[in-house]
């Protein structure tokens, strides 16, 4: 296990419970009324976009999927930003016209979640090939869900990768559902990272455990960074809420989201760190008032930021 | 005569259709126990089982292409794909392989697929779920278009889709969804290719589509009021299109107006305004209107003012009675 520093991990930590905390207030605030349209949430799978994304430098880039959220925050969007965007104000990274499903900030190599499945996955090559054309050394990662790898983009995106020794890391978030579909239903493996051996890119399957992820996407990001190619990574999480906010999930065993909640990876790190005592009862505390207060901070910014104006519809259509 | 919901209407005619013939079977995402994701096939595959039921991998294409195999070889397959926007993701499968087997295969075998999708904003769900690209459809040869804008003709008209042996794209509207209607008790079918006066009047032809056609009679009232008196005709197909009652109607009023909730260029209204001019330029005492979406994508926060209404009718009908030739 890859030796990390007291602050680090207080910082990760820090960076899980934002993600958690920050959904748990958009759960709320979309059912005020305050967010229209869908929103997704990845409560139960944090531990994924941070593991990953400390990996990665501002200047890396990230796809990632309507289930976006963590992503985003774990690599680098600000929080009165995010909520900017997601309350569909003008003055989000997106001038409000992405919203949750869309969200994207160039400045952070993020290059956007995306509506549809499996939509993100060929884009996510084309910042690797961008970025191997210019001879830079930086890496994508490109987030998706194990429903999207029953799409044709997926199977094409890793044959391109792989021929052309991009340098990508996909990232398969295996939660089990693909909407209101378990993963026995829409494929015959258990393992996604199974697909890969066909394209002849190096995979793992990792649990939800928050070193484990960090360690493989350690040895992948380097792998990329070398100039080795691609790769695939494949956490088997689950997902604890409904498809989208709203959703009630009632095509589900109340037994196996109980098992999903109790295997929180948030949880576990935080025993982790209690164990090791780099965290404590007082500093705890502390980090998840702060990350209240932040939070609340950003949810006040959303609100009293501008709506667009009518007349913002037609703007900037053509470059 | 009882009242049902759009969607329900959806699922009576599937039903129906399924009960009567065993070649049909129903192919999509989510559809089987999850019963679709606007319920669409709720309780379906309790009756007909997992072989007719097909609840599939999120692979349109993969679908697509799997029902016009089965089509030419005898099945009578139904196709969810779940958002219109998605549609764009098995296009292949749509327009060069469905739409072109039977004729350029020299009519050996006939392809009768339908293709049920949803399209429309109204959920703010932004510029991939909101989109309206039924022109498109309409612009290949080879695939029938409706777009039923009551739960009266969704089960009357995806009824003659899931019958015909053509492939049949039937556009819902996700705003519709949820629309009450009375439809009758006993068996009947809507004919594809008909249009449906809503409401008659002497002043202005409305030929509307799908949501437009409530924003239309919604703008009718207001124009009364006006001593105005539009006629509201719901396309219902937009290929074929029934041009006999459009024209009739135009040859009465000498006004025609145009209303989709697809973007205005390149939209079916374009196609209309075009055969009208072309063929009975002379009825016409004004230009034609088109009420249309602007020309650009949906935004996520700005969907309110970007979708077309009854306002927008009102002013189109304004407009082309003040500018007369
Ligand atoms: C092309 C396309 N097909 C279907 C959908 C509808 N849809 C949205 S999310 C989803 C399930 C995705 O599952 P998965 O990839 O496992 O991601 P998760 O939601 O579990 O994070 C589906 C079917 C879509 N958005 N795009």
């Amino acid at each position: 296990m890859t030796k990390l520093s007291k602050k680090t991990m207080i910082l990760f930590y820090t960076q899980m419970i934002r993600i958690r905390k920050m959904e748990e207030k958009l759960m709320e605030v979309f059912a005020n009324g305050e967010i229209p349209g869908f929103i997704h949430v990845c409560i139960g799978q944090e531990a994924t976009p941070v593991a990953v994304c400390s990996q990665l430098n501002d200047s890396d880039y990230m796809a990632n999927t309507h289930r976006g959220h963590g992503h985003a925050l774990a690599k680098g969007i600000k929080p009165d930003m995010f909520m900017a965007e997601l309350f569909g104000r003008s003055n989000g990274p997106c001038r409000g016209r992405a919203g949750s499903m869309h969200l994207a900030d160039m400045n952070l190599g993020i290059l956007g979640a995306n509506g549809i499945v499996g939509g993100g996955i060929p884009i996510a090559n084309g910042a690797a090939f961008a970025s191997m054309y210019k001879k830079t050394d930086q890496v994508t990662v490109c987030f998706f869900g194990e429903g999207a790898t029953d799409e044709g983009t997926f199977h094409e995106a890793l044959n391109i990768a792989s021929v052309m020794k991009l340098p990508i890391i996909f990232v398969c978030e295996n939660n089990g559902w693909a909407e209101f579909t378990p993963q026995s239903v829409h494929m015959t493996i258990k393992d996604v990272s199974k697909r890969a051996a066909s394209y002849k890119i190096p995979a793992k399957t990792v649990s939800n455990d928050f070193f484990e992820i960090y360690d493989a996407a350690a040895a992948f990001v380097k792998r990329a960074r070398q100039g080795k190619g691609p790769s695939l990574l494949e956490v088997q999480s689950s997902r604890w809420h409904g498809h989208f906010v709203g959703d009630a999930q009632k095509y589900r065993d109340k037994k196996e989201i109980d098992t999903a909640m109790k295997s929180d990876c948030i949880a576990n790190f935080k025993k982790y760190l209690f164990e090791k005592k780099i965290l404590n009862k007082k500093i705890n505390q502390k980090i998840l008032t702060d990350i209240d207060q932040e939070i609340d901070a950003a949810v006040e910014f959303a609100r009293t930021s501008p709506l667009p104006e009518a007349s913002e519809l037609m703007e900037e259509l053509w470059a | 005569m009882k009242e049902i919901r759009y969607i329900w209407g959806v699922k009576e005619a599937i039903y129906e259709e399924m009960e009567k013939d065993e070649q049909v079977v129903f192919i999509g995402e989510d559809v089987g126990s999850p019963g679709g994701s606007f319920g669409a096939s709720k309780g379906l595959l309790e009756t007909f089982g997992s072989e007719r039921i097909i609840d599939t991998p999120i692979s349109e294409a993969g679908i697509v292409g799997m029902a016009a195999g089965a089509a030419a070889c005898g099945l009578r397959p139904i196709v969810e794909i779940m958002f219109m926007d998605f549609m764009t993701v098995c296009m292949d499968g749509i327009v060069n392989q469905i739409a072109k087997m039977r004729y350029m295969f020299g009519s050996r075998y006939s392809m009768p697929i339908v293709i049920r999708t949803p399209g429309g904003g109204g959920l703010n769900a932004g510029p991939q779920h909101s989109q309206c690209l039924e022109a498109w459809f309409a612009h290949v040869p080879g695939l029938k278009v409706v777009m039923p804008s009551t739960p009266y003709d969704v089960k009357g008209l995806l009824k003659s889709a899931i019958r015909d042996d053509n492939p049949v794209i039937v556009v819902e509207n996700k705003s519709l969804h949820a629309l009450k209607g009375e439809i009758p008790n006993d068996e009947y079918v809507v004919e594809i290719g008909k249009a449906d006066i809503k409401k008659s009047g002497t002043d202005v032809t409305v030929v509307a589509t799908s949501r437009m056609v409530h924003e239309s009679l919604k703008a009718s009232e207001k124009l009364s009021k006006q001593g105005i008196e539009i006629e509201v005709i719901d396309l219902r197909s937009i290929s074929p299109w029934d041009k006999e009652t459009v024209f009739n109607s135009v040859g009465k009023t000498h006004h025609l107006v145009i209303a989709h909730e697809a973007v205005k260029q390149c939209g079916i209204g374009a196609e209309i305004s075009a055969v009208v001019a072309e063929e009975i330029m002379d009825e016409l005492d004004a230009p034609i209107e088109r009420v249309g979406a602007p020309f650009v994508p949906v935004p996520f926060n700005l969907e309110q003012v970007y979708l077309p209404d009854s306002e927008n009718v009102v002013t189109a009908v304004e407009k082309t009675m003040e500018r007369l030739f």
